[in-house]
């Protein structure tokens, strides 16, 4: 696939709308759009409430993005500039194929510079570079449900949400303390939104959820598998669950980054021989290219044009 | 009165996008306002952006409500119909979107769709013609969505919205959404948003 074409048949839907075999812009139809826009409404009005909403059959499984991919189709306009991340990276097979599906049936700008982007869909990770105002993060979503392993009845978990009874959630916190010693949730972990609504952040390290906490920028959660929308506004409270005696900690890390040097962003371990060889790198690419660009050096980094290689 | 039909958007799909992202950005930035290109062959009393909020959120799924001014006016009714082919709702408490085009005769806040606990966001949004932003009621804005607090001034705001709004916000998190329609822009006020009125 090149990219030519595809923008050629874009260009084509920007002028005229959609000709016989061509998609509507961004994919979805109107009426699919519009049930999806007025679910991210309601969602940003009831900050970590999960909208029910009638997700749609992708040309992709289940697992790969979906309901980010409807948020992000619902919301996107001809003048946006998309950047798509996968566990952090632009570079990698979800990432490269969400960004080529919205280049083919959008024609819209995609960038991998988190600072340029006015939309950003993301599996798994919170960009370094904290949100400006005016920029979209869309999060793909699993499982929305952050009570759906202590109690696997919706009808139940509904009620536990409209009473506002956490205590099972609690439990469980206390449960790995008594267990482990600490709360053992590295990913995935559990945040209060303003002082309502227990949220499931998707499995985002936990590194990352001090980033949610009054973001500049709007945070949007799709879900496609359990038909779920949800959102963060932007300067909105949240809060890692946790206990006075046992207070929430970000993930730390021992090395700083073997090639920019970085010792306050997340870190990926990538294998690097079969003798036991491995290096820290930021799972951030763009972040850390960045770094690199402005001099900071890791131990491993070597200049020249091939210094990141193929590394995500 | 004329019988032929208004035009709608002159394109749904560009059209639709720009005032919906007005419209998320006005509720995700409580006192913010957006500038949105209304519709301007919505037939009156529906002002322009009244009228493309109307296009960009209703359809055939959506019930939508006419305060006395609209419903009193037939073209209002038939050029909603034909563009989105909404369906109307009998009471506001039915309603998925209230249309008011005269806020001084609004019913209260409550008389609207609130939500149950269990799925608050089966509420009314409303939508509310405002005679404009920056002159008027002074008020002052906090909650989610404000960085701090914001103050501005509106012309216009119901006083059914202002004498509603602190019972509609203890309500959580069931409660009415408004959006508030100027000229050329809209004001987002989420069930979240607190609202202090600092001078009339």
């Amino acid at each position: 696939m090149t990219l030519e074409p595809m923008r050629a048949a874009a260009s084509a839907v920007l002028e005229g709308g959609p000709g016989e075999g061509e998609y509507n812009f961004a994919y979805l139809d109107e009426q699919t759009k519009r049930m999806i826009r007025r679910a991210i409404l309601k969602a940003i009005a009831i900050p970590g409430y999960q909208v029910p909403f009638a997700s749609r059959d992708m040309p992709m499984p289940y697992g790969w993005g979906t309901g980010g991919i409807q948020v992000t189709a619902a919301i996107l306009g001809p003048d946006d500039r998309l950047k798509v991340i996968d566990q952090g990276a632009d570079d990698t097979t979800n990432a490269v194929s969400i960004r080529a599906f919205f280049a083919r049936t959008a024609g819209v700008e995609t960038t991998t510079r988190t600072h340029e982007a006015s939309v950003i869909q993301t599996r798994h990770r919170i960009p370094e570079l904290a949100l400006g105002a005016d920029q979209v993060l869309v999060y793909q979503v699993p499982i929305p449900e952050p009570l759906r392993f202590l109690e696997p009845r919706e009808t139940e978990t509904r009620v536990m949400h409209a009473l506002a009874d956490y205590g099972l959630m609690h439990v469980k916190l206390y449960e790995d303390i008594a267990t482990h010693g600490h709360i053992a949730k590295t990913y995935d972990y559990p945040v209060k939104v303003e002082g309502r609504y227990v949220m499931d952040p998707s499995p985002t390290p936990k590194f990352d959820n001090p980033k949610m906490d009054n973001c500049a920028g709007l945070q949007l959660f799709g879900a496609g598998r359990e038909k779920r929308i949800y959102a963060i506004p932007p300067f909105t409270s949240v809060k890692s669950l946790d206990f006075e005696d046992y207070p929430f900690e970000p993930n730390k890390f021992d090395a700083p980054c073997a090639l920019c040097g970085a010792t306050d962003t997340y870190l990926d371990e990538v294998i690097t021989d079969d003798r036991g060889g491995r290096m820290f790198v930021c799972s951030d690419t763009d972040h850390c290219e960045d770094r690199q660009a402005s001099g900071h050096r890791g131990h491993l980094h070597v200049d020249g044009p091939a210094a990141r290689g193929t590394v995500a | 009165m004329p019988t032929a039909l208004q035009r709608g958007f002159d394109n749904p799909v560009f059209d639709g996008q720009a005032v919906f992202k007005a419209a998320m950005w006005a509720l995700s930035r409580p006192g913010l306002s957006r500038p949105v290109r209304g519709a301007e062959a919505a037939p009156a009393p529906l002002t322009p952006v009244l009228g493309a909020l109307a296009l960009t959120l209703a359809d055939f799924e959506t019930s939508v409500w006419l305060d006395a001014a609209l419903a009193a006016a037939p073209a209002v009714e038939r050029w909603l119909k034909f563009h989105t082919g909404t369906k109307l709702a009998a009471a506001p408490a039915e309603a998925g979107f209230a249309l008011i085009a005269d806020g001084a005769a609004m019913p209260e806040l409550a008389a609207f769709g609130l939500g149950t606990q269990a799925y608050p966001d089966q509420s009314t949004t409303l939508l509310i013609a405002v005679a404009g932003f920056g002159a008027g009621t002074a008020l002052r804005f906090e909650g989610p969505g404000v960085d701090g607090a914001l103050e501005l001034r509106i012309a216009g705001l119901p006083a059914a919205v202002l004498a509603g709004w602190a019972d509609n916000k203890a309500a959580f998190p069931r409660g009415v959404d408004v959006i508030l329609a100027g000229p050329d822009s809209v004001i987002g006020l989420p069930r979240t948003v607190s609202i202090t009125v600092l001078e009339d």
